[in-house]
């Protein structure tokens, strides 16, 4: 005699779903901390020398904050317009922003006034810049030139105007005094060269630059612009090594981990995606609003997110300490030993060992599955807590009834309130139907999808359904509480088919 | 032309088994069951096949116990015959011939001599009548006996032989057909019958089905079709008659049956649970449910301690009456249709087909045994009627055995296919197919024919679908799911201008791929997947496709559906021969370079075996069955033959199998296998010096024992004897230790043997004989089934002295006993180490 086979519940595997040793890492961050500021931020700047201070540029304020401090240590608000790119000089006391205006200002850490002002440019500075040696500034202004400062004389070095758009990226090297990269709206990634005073490299991005960085050792590059993150070897005279397209909307920002160096990119679409070394993603944060900045502290003790929002979301690194104080908070279970008592017991060589047979454990729903309760079974898979944490569990059973042929009789006799639960179940697995598909990866089955949802037809049934959910009364014997069932069929044997096209678009 | 009678089309194996209810033999320890044209006897314990009743020549439709000896079964055949057997021995006792076909039989206790029939009214008819006749069957010595004393008992009876029955102490019979119900009674000689409308208020359907008589009690259980049993009491008055109506089965009763004491009634229907009602409780039942195929026959054993339920899936299952499954017999299964090809595994060289729902049987053709069932769908199997369920519409192997690939299927329409493919890998631990991976959605419409690449280095599996594509799968190397690389994944896709691929082939060495779209034949080359060239026969769409093999590689063979059958040369890229001849099915031999074609033209299929590269065929055959056939598949033999003759020559490799539209198994047998199973069987009957079976050799010593006890003076009458010690001591090693007799007979045999040997008390045997039989009774006493040989009546004994020893005709019955003991057990090599003692 066979036994009873319990209903087969389809398991998609998730995709790049597996545990590594960075997905650990980067999973071990508390929640985030929201600090709301005066305007969108678009810059966030560490400092290099602990205590890791962070400038955010939002609004027309720089903002410097504590590590830990959710108020913020000073502020800088001499600005007339809207502030940009604030950014820390090397040892960490210098600070220099641009501005809406074109004006540069120079800001010692601990002082409120500007050292130094920097006019010549005549549009907005969205990047300035510290050179390596610390007493050089670069700026890249919307009037298409980049120039350099020196920060004691307070006089333009030299102006190049090569691009043929706005400049928005902006990295200087930290091995060369004399060299930066920058990345403009014209699509095209150049590398200058002070003493030569002009572009010695440029590579087609393809799309708007954002963000350039460089990596610690200055050979890779990294430009984000569209959707797309490209890397780029310098000593292969600017090759293109990887294109990455992982964002669906343009990634803004772009930041190096300090431990690995794993590149972090954020983008409007509201991810923050981390990349292992061999670029593949690792993990992912999740924001409330579009990101424009981004930045890491190092050590990776804290991932600060600026946002369209003005809202700037800082993550702490979870420490051991923390863990053992919750761990110690936690109230104690039963002890492993009550788990294993008599389980571990090691039969001797000659001991006759007598198996007990496994017994078969069945689900409830199997339960009544097995005993041809259908509408039972379709009740228990329709629970609150199965319908919204499992929803595998209740497509299986509702596909296991219709392979019984059973399914009109399980959908037979319910009232209003069950009904609607169906129906919501349905309506929510199709809203989540369409939005899959908003993202255009539909494929040859469109026609037939529509085809079998003929549009008016569709709003018609809507109207039934609001029919259902008014008249409670006296729904019995109402005419529209047919047709509901009716509908409830219809929409199960379209969920029945749209499991097996998401199915096949997995 | 070859001449006809050198190879010849025969049955084989896998008849059966549930066409007429199994019976259980008075001790509970076998179970006999009409088997296309034998009986098969198995054992109730160990569920094996112990041997069959071999005489009839046409299908069997009946068997009944002998009431009057009970180690004695009645069987009655199609081919107008009824016979008497010894079913512990397997002898053929006596033959009673009719001379009509019959179709049922059934004896009563109170009724000696006399057997009741069915027999055809009218075979010309179309509407077939049956009646029921009584034979009086003539009391003679001889072994064919006519009987012609036939009085019809009644005529327009139902052809369903479960529809008539005995009741108690044989005192009437009750038939039932359509909505009547008939009650003879032998003592009045009068019938008395009752009918149902057809239906009732509800639409219920009052058709008997089947009906059973309570032993002790006057009355009558009937099953109907709308699934209702009634329970007929009171029916000695045509109009005071009761009935009681309990209804479970959903649909059709097939079978309803009393235990013997009649405290309960068992009944079986489609549904496959087992209920049993317990007699006068009303409506409290008992069930024993998920049985295997919908239940067809119950029987009980006379002590009542064992049930037999046979199921439409070929199977009879034995359960304890504490309602326990103790026991399963299996069949080859066969369905409707096989929807999968007949296959062989490269493992165990298992024929394998699809067998009951949603799973793949493997049967050994060699031992004629079912040897296990691979759940695919692995979904639980609802027995209602016209339900659309899942069925494994494709399987294929892999040339190692090492992979399995399945396609199972539901919904006729195509616009509610359900299908998924699925790849099992060979576990050595269990010696079975595990899961590896399911591919839901494996193309968007059904799959239309797959085949495993036959390279030995990288398995591939090639799938064409509805759908216009086809796809490569290869094991591992999906990049996103990194931790098993075990898994199978699609490796390429392909399609030519949008049309719909139906078949494919491997090359014999994997280098090529051959897909055919319609009319088009496309070769691929799976390491680049380029597309190397078209080849192209138009009119007619490619029906099916092969490459040859072994030297014949080179070629490959396709046929059309406007008959014909072309030979390209792949070298040339060239059309090497074609030829008109309208072929159902095309089946290459994996181990020689034929391919053998069938061809159904007016009405019946002939077959044509030939090489590729020769347009002219090694061997046909006309007329190898009248129906169309469909699946075909070449199986290799274990020890290759050596037939020189030419027409023979290409089943000396493998043997050919095929499957009529009737689910009939075939095969083709040649002179020389014929001659060697003949000379097998024949050893068995004739050679007495030549020490082959087990039974044999120990009676042939014992008969050359009495021989020398007849004429003292012949001793060089006793035969030169091989020396055997070594050959008799591998046997005694090599046999599993279950099936060897116990060791106290054993060594009470060999000590006797010594006894002899050393004493040298060669010239009385009968002393020898004696002693070794005293040692024997000490251990009877402990042995429990001795005791029911005593309990053998003595006309059994008579019959035994008769048939066996008559050369001896005055033996003791102690010696009888003795030697009817030894005859059962297998003593073949214990007698070797006998013989070669001396």
């Amino acid at each position: 005699m066979a036994s009873f086979k319990p209903t087969k519940v389809q398991f998609l595997p998730k995709l790049g779903e597996t545990v590594t040793e960075d997905t650990l890492y980067w999973k071990n961050y508390k929640s985030p901390v929201q600090i709301k500021e005066f305007g969108a931020v678009t810059k966030i700047d560490f400092s290099p020398l602990p205590p890791h201070n962070y400038a955010v540029t939002a609004s027309t304020r720089i903002h410097v904050y504590g590590l830990h401090s959710q108020e913020p240590i000073r502020s800088f608000t001499r600005f007339r317009d809207t502030a940009y790119g604030g950014s820390f000089r090397g040892d960490g006391k210098l600070l220099v922003a641009g501005s809406e205006e074109g004006l540069i200002r120079l800001f010692d850490i601990s002082g409120r006034v500007a050292l130094r002002q920097f006019t010549g440019h005549s549009k907005a500075v969205h990047m300035t810049s510290f050179l390596s040696d610390g007493f050089r500034v670069v700026s890249g202004s919307d009037d298409l030139t980049c120039r350099v400062w020196d920060v004691p004389s307070a006089v333009e070095l030299s102006s190049i105007t090569e691009h043929t758009d706005y400049i928005r990226a902006l990295a200087p090297s930290k091995l060369n005094p004399d060299l930066f990269v920058t990345g403009s709206y014209d699509h095209t990634v150049k590398v200058f060269d002070m003493r030569s005073g002009s572009s010695v490299m440029t590579m087609q991005h393809g799309h708007p630059v954002e963000c350039v960085l460089l990596y610690p050792s200055e050979v890779l590059l990294v430009s984000t612009g569209g959707r797309y993150v490209k890397i780029w070897d310098l000593l292969k005279g600017g090759q293109e090594l990887v294109s990455l397209k992982n964002h669906h909307k343009t990634v803004t920002c772009a930041c190096l981990s300090s431990v690995g160096n794993k590149l972090l990119t954020g983008s409007l679409d509201r991810h923050v995606k981390v990349y292992n070394s061999s670029y593949k993603i690792v993990h992912n944060f999740d924001c409330d609003a579009s990101i424009l900045s981004m930045a890491v502290a190092p050590d990776d003790e804290v991932v600060a997110v600026g946002m369209t929002n003005g809202v700037l979301s800082v993550r702490h690194r979870k420490h051991k300490k923390d863990k053992e104080t919750l761990t110690s908070r936690r109230r104690r279970g039963p002890s492993y030993r009550v788990f294993v008592k008599g389980k571990n017991f090691v039969p001797r060589q000659d001991d006759f060992l007598v198996s007990k047979p496994v017994k078969q454990y069945l689900r409830k729903y199997d339960k009544q599955l097995k005993s041809f309760a259908v509408s039972k079974a379709l009740d228990t898979a329709l629970q609150t807590w199965t319908r919204t944490s499992k929803p595998e569990v209740t497509v299986a059973v509702i596909i296991e009834l219709n392979r019984r042929g059973t399914l009109k009789n399980a959908l037979a006799g319910r009232n209003e309130e069950s009904l609607t639960k169906i129906l919501n179940f349905l309506l929510k697995d199709e809203r989540r139907f369409k939005m899959a598909n908003y993202d255009g990866d539909m494929r040859a089955n469109k026609e037939e999808f529509t085809a079998f949802l003929h549009p008016e037809e569709f709003d018609y049934m809507k109207d039934i359904i609001v029919l259902v959910r008014l008249d409670n009364q006296n729904a019995k014997k109402c005419l529209p509480y047919t047709f509901a069932v009716i509908f409830c069929q219809c929409l199960l044997t379209l969920m029945l088919f749209q499991t097996r096209m998401t199915d096949f678009h997995l | 032309m070859v001449e006809q009678s050198e190879v010849r089309v025969v049955r084989c194996g896998g008849s059966k088994i549930n066409l007429r209810p199994p019976i259980i033999s008075t001790d509970s320890r076998f179970v006999l069951c009409a088997s296309g044209d034998s009986v098969k006897v198995y054992s109730t314990r160990t569920e094996e096949w112990l041997h069959s009743l071999q005489g009839h020549t046409n299908q069997v439709t009946g068997i009944t116990l002998n009431p009057a000896n009970h180690l004695q079964v009645y069987s009655c055949s199609a081919d107008g015959t009824v016979k008497l057997w010894d079913f512990i021995d397997g002898i053929l006792i006596k033959t009673f011939i009719i001379g009509y076909p019959l179709f049922a039989i059934y004896v009563s206790e109170k009724h000696d001599g006399i057997v009741f029939l069915h027999i055809a009214m009218d075979t010309d008819s179309k509407n077939e009548c049956f009646q029921l006749v009584a034979v009086h069957l003539p009391k003679s010595a001889e072994q064919e006996v006519e009987a012609k004393e036939l009085s019809a008992v009644s005529s327009r009876i139902s052809p369903n032989p479960s529809c008539t029955a005995f009741g108690r102490e044989g005192q009437y019979i009750a038939f039932a057909r359509h909505l009547q119900l008939n009650v003879y009674f032998f003592r009045k000689q009068k019938t008395y019958s009752f009918s149902l409308k057809a239906t009732d208020k509800k639409g219920a359907k009052n058709a008997f089905t089947c009906i059973a008589c309570h032993p002790a009690d006057d009355c009558i259980a009937t099953g109907h079709e709308d699934g209702k049993i009634r329970l007929w009491r009171n029916f000695i008055h045509t109009k005071e008659y009761t009935y009681s109506t309990q209804h479970w089965h959903h649909n059709a009763v097939n079978t309803v049956c009393f235990t013997p004491e009649g405290t309960n009634l068992l009944s079986g229907g489609i549904e496959s649970v087992l209920v049993q009602w317990q007699y006068g409780a009303g409506n409290r039942k008992e069930f024993l449910p998920r049985l295997g195929g919908s239940i067809l026959h119950v029987s009980t054993s006379s002590d009542g301690q064992l049930f037999c339920t046979s199921h439409s899936d070929n199977k009879i299952t034995v359960i304890e009456s504490s309602f326990k499954v103790c026991g399963v017999i299996q069949g080859l299964v066969k369905g409707d249709a096989v929807l999968t090809d007949l296959m062989i595994d490269p493992r165990s060289k298992a024929l394998v087909l699809n067998g009951k729902p949603g799973h793949l049987q493997f049967y050994s053709l060699l031992r004629d045994k079912h040897l296990y069932n691979l759940d695919i769908v692995q979904q639980e199997y609802i027995y209602e009627a016209g339900l659309d369920q899942f069925e494994v519409v494709k399987a294929a192997f892999d040339i190692k055995g090492y992979w399995l690939a399945t396609v199972e299927e539901r919904g006729q329409k195509s616009s509610d296919l359900e299908f998924s493919l699925k790849l099992w890998a060979y576990d050595e631990r269990t010696q079975s197919f595990v899961l590896n991976t399911t591919i839901t959605a494996a193309h968007t419409d059904r799959i239309m024919s797959m085949c495993f690449s036959s390279s030995e280095e990288t398995t591939m599996l090639v799938t064409t679908a509805e759908d216009g594509q086809f796809k490569a799968w290869c094991q591992g190397a999906d990049a996103d799911t990194q931790q098993d690389q075990n898994f199978w994944s699609c490796d390429f896709v392909g399609s030519y201008h949008n049309l719909k691929p139906t078949n494919c082939s491997f090359s014999a060495d994997s280098s090529l791929l051959a897909v055919s779209f319609q009319e088009v034949i496309t070769i691929w080359s799976p390491d680049t997947w380029e597309l190397l060239t078209t080849l192209c026969q138009p009119p007619g769409v490619v029906r099916d496709l092969c490459f040859g093999q072994l030297s014949c590689s080179k070629y490959l063979i396709a046929t059309t559906t406007r008959n014909l059958l072309c030979c390209w040369n792949l070298l040339t890229c060239a059309l090497e021969w074609s030829t008109s001849v309208e072929v159902s099915k095309l089946q290459p031999d994996p181990l020689s370079e034929n391919v053998a074609a069938f061809s159904y033209q007016s009405k019946h299929t002939d077959l044509f075996v030939f090489k590729p590269n020769e347009p002219r065929p090694l061997f046909t055959h006309k007329n190898v069955c009248s129906e169309k056939m469909h699946r075909a598949v070449f199986v290799p033999r274990e020890e290759p033959l050596n037939n020189c003759d030419e027409s023979s020559q290409w089943l000396n490799r493998s043997q050919l199998y095929f499957l009529t539209q009737n689910m009939d198994l075939l095969t083709f047998s040649t002179a020389t296998e014929e001659d060697r199973m003949l000379s097998s069987s024949k050893r068995l009957v004739i050679d007495d010096s030549v020490a082959v079976t087990p039974f044999y050799l120990l009676l042939g010593k014992h008969r050359q024992q009495q021989q020398k006890l007849n004429t003292p003076s012949h001793p060089a009458a006793d035969k030169p004897q091989q020396p055997q010690g070594s050959v008799t001591i591998t046997e005694l090693l090599h046999t599993p230790a279950h099936v060897l007799p116990a060791a106290s007979v054993l060594c009470s045999m060999f000590v006797s043997s010594l006894l002899i040997s050393n004493t040298g008390v060669r010239q009385d045997p009968l002393r020898e004989m004696e002693s070794s039989e005293q040692e024997m009774n000490s251990e009877k006493e402990e042995e429990h089934s001795e005791e029911e040989m005593e309990a053998c009546d003595s006309q059994q004994e008579l019959r035994a002295q008769g048939s066996v020893d008559e050369v001896t005709p005055k033996l003791s019955k102690a010696q009888e006993r003795e030697l009817k003991r030894v005859r059962k057990t297998d003593f073949s090599w214990m007698a070797g180490l006998i013989d070669s003692k001396p």
